[in-house]
């Protein structure tokens, strides 16, 4: 076992070497990610490593970054793609949505379509409009897409090895509040194939699911849960798309209460599709309906309100009273 | 190149500037002291409002400091029914144009996605900053074609001919937003202005990235006329923007100026120049500085100490009352966030922010 304390940024950016280092293919694509290292630094050393053709420094274009990186993996490169800010995905909309999630399909299976973008998503960094928005639920709507997030280092670091590895299109959204906080890094192995969820504090009560940054928010409620007397079950979902749901019943069997929380609004989002169908399975089983605790269905407010508009630990606490009220 | 007042602070047009002068001849020299003061005004504004991020008042800065001659110029030389579409570093258009400068406070302490109505009157329909690149290219030439079929340009009247101007910068002519915005000016001749300040760099991607011929001829394939000017002579900004917008309201059709300028600062205030730039670059464009110009070009046609102190003075003013009032802004309660979603009821408003309220209170008979 090889274990190294480290912030989530440098571990995708430790990551993002290992796959550059094992295949000469992977390119990285986008805007100051060269000389700069990117804005938050994510591939800071990476251009110096391996030179400006293996990381570029793009024109200021997202519908031209991730177009030309479709063309680049239909020539045989796997590229990586860095999004500067999640409000700023929608110019490449188009491209991601009708051709890179779609290719694969209407070339009836004859292409793969091996990119990866990188979106720095989420909020509790108190920036401007554009910067701090929750978009996942427009890309997993989207068949042909994968979609990841990792909640700390060790997952970032393996979960974008993986990505890259594979074949598939993969969204890989980072939580950037949670770019800096350190966390032991395993090298040697990963334990967790890309699309598995996983439990990270067992619990007997209520099962709480989130995914990306929400994950240390659910457990700061799960610890104030606990010394109010009801044990929290914590589920990381890692994978929003496909969703590993078998962690998350198996442990709905035990505690028959189910939360799932999020940064993005709760209209048609991932929160939604989850209750859904936690609700088609395992309807006997449930103590309670499945509650949700979202960010409202509005745009993200301005920096100074959105201690407003994100959910707290207090949110998750009040669904967690009003699940075990039933 | 058009230039009119050399970085020396001589006056020496450019040949290219020929067909300008005319609209130059109009200044007075109480014009020019009109520069120079906001110039120097919103400059010390710009250092207020970084040293309150500094201080923890404010999210983010983005500073103007360099860019004020390009800024100044091409503000002067709008009339009030033109509309004006800004990128999100034009602090001396916004001054010039009568926005109230603590509403960019507003915005960049956290408190405001916008700040200011651009109809209303007082606001001399100065749109509100757009933080998506390239966007608001497109609205503008919407805008433009607003204007052509309300059939306000080359009414025989010029005074009352509407134009629009739009400001992005060197990295924002990449995004597809600002060529179909080509493309739409062009189909319908719009009467517009399109001002690029190339200001060398889009973060920390030098401007060569983005172009591998100068700026000013990227319209020419689109069908749209440019002309490059020196950004730092707020001679040049004021005479080529006249009259590329003189052009816009007769009924021309679109044009496009490129301003050679230089970001002195950082991009923002969360960005560290020194990571990909030269200290040499950056001292040379200082040499070329707009307000070091003008001052010298003033002193030397007769202006005296007294009318620089007290143009310092008014901008330290400036920048003290604008720091008083930074301080005591405040945010919204959390109504305002259900607010102004929609313009009609909306039940799904109604209902959080009833929730909300409930929640909220639940906390406040537990205290
Ligand atoms: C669509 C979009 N992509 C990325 C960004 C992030 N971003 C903000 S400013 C900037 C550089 C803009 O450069 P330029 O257009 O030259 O204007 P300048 O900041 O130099 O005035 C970038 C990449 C953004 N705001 N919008
Ligand atoms: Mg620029």
């Amino acid at each position: 076992m090889s274990v190294q304390n480290l912030p989530l940024g440098k571990a995708i950016n430790l990551g993002l070497r290992e796959a550059m280092l094992a295949d000469p293919t992977v390119v990285l694509m986008g805007e100051d990610i060269g000389t700069l290292g990117g804005v938050f630094r994510v591939t800071e050393g990476l251009k110096t490593e391996f030179g400006a053709h293996r990381v570029m420094d793009t024109p200021l274009a997202e519908s031209g970054i991730v177009g030309t990186a479709i063309g680049l993996a239909m020539r045989g490169y796997r590229p990586v793609v860095e999004i500067q800010f999640d409000g700023f995905i929608f110019p490449a909309f188009d491209q991601i949505t009708t051709q890179l999630a779609k290719l694969t399909f209407r070339h009836e299976g004859a292409l793969s379509m091996p990119v990866v973008i990188r979106v720095p998503y989420g909020g509790h960094i108190g920036a401007v409009e554009h910067h701090q928005e929750s978009p996942e639920a427009y890309f997993a709507h989207t068949a042909g897409l994968r979609l990841v997030s990792p909640s700390n280092p060790h997952d970032a670091y393996w979960m974008i090895q993986e990505a890259i590895a594979s074949k598939d299109p993969v969204m890989f959204f980072e939580p950037k509040s949670r770019y800096w906080p350190k966390g032991d890094v395993d090298t040697s192995t990963s334990g967790f194939p890309l699309h598995a969820s996983r439990v990270v504090r067992e619990g007997t009560d209520v099962t709480i699911v989130g995914h990306g940054a929400m994950v240390s928010m659910i457990l700061q409620a799960a610890d104030i849960a606990a010394s109010e007397g009801t044990s929290v079950e914590v589920i990381d979902l890692r994978s929003l798309s496909p969703i590993d749901y078998a962690p998350i019943l198996t442990s709905v069997a035990k505690t028959g209460r189910l939360v799932v929380a999020q940064e993005a609004p709760g209209f048609v989002s991932l929160g939604s599709e989850i209750a859904a169908t936690v609700h088609e399975k395992s309807f006997y089983l449930l103590e309670a309906p499945v509650l949700r605790v979202s960010g409202f269905d509005t745009p993200f407010p301005p920096a100074k309100q959105e201690a407003i508009y994100l959910p707290d630990a207090d949110r998750i606490l009040d669904a967690v009273d009003r699940a075990m009220k039933y | 190149m058009v230039q009119l007042l050399t970085p020396e602070g001589k006056f020496a047009p450019s040949a290219s500037a020929e067909e300008f002068l005319p609209y130059f001849e109009k200044l007075t020299d109480a014009d020019f002291r009109k520069f120079y003061t906001d110039m120097v005004t919103v400059r010390r504004y710009d250092t207020e409002a970084t040293n309150l991020q500094r201080q923890g008042q404010l999210a983010l800065w983005v500073p103007s400091h360099g860019q004020e001659g390009a800024q100044v110029g091409s503000a002067y030389a709008t009339k009030d029914q033109d509309h004006i579409f800004p990128a999100y570093r034009e602090h001396a258009i916004a001054h010039i144009r009568g926005v109230d400068l603590i509403e960019l406070i507003r915005q960049f302490k956290g408190i405001t996605h916008g700040g200011w109505n651009p109809f209303d009157p007082k606001h001399k329909n100065f749109h509100i900053y757009t933080l998506v690149i390239g966007s608001h290219a497109l609205h503008s030439t919407g805008y433009a074609m607003g204007i052509t079929l309300d059939g306000k340009t080359n009414t025989g009247t010029p005074d009352t001919d509407e134009a629009v101007i739009v400001y992005f910068g060197d990295g924002a002519t990449s995004q597809g937003d600002v060529s179909e915005a080509f493309v739409f000016a062009a189909s319908y001749q719009t009467p517009q202005v399109f001002f690029v300040q190339n200001n060398h760099w889009a973060i920390s991607v030098p401007v060569s990235v983005q172009a591998r011929v100068p700026l000013y001829l990227r319209g020419t394939g689109f069908g749209i006329p440019g002309t490059q000017i020196d950004g730092n002579d707020v001679f040049a900004s004021y005479a080529v923007t006249a009259k590329h917008l003189e052009d816009a309201r007769s009924g021309k059709g679109p044009s496009l100026i490129e301003a050679h300028t230089y970001r002195i600062g950082a991009h923002t205030s969360s960005d560290d120049p020194t990571k990909y730039r030269t200290d040499e670059e950056l001292q040379g464009w200082i040499k070329k500085d707009p307000i070091a110009r003008l001052e010298t070009y003033l002193r030397e046609s007769g202006a005296d100490e007294k009318f620089f102190t007290s143009v310092h003075e008014q901008a330290a003013d400036f920048a003290a009352d604008i720091r008083r009032r930074a301080v005591e802004l405040t945010a919204p309660g959390p109504e305002s966030i259900f607010r102004s979603v929609y313009s009609e009821p909306h039940p799904v408003m109604e209902e959080q922010q009833a929730w909300l309220a409930a929640y909220d209170a639940s906390f406040e008979e537990e205290a």
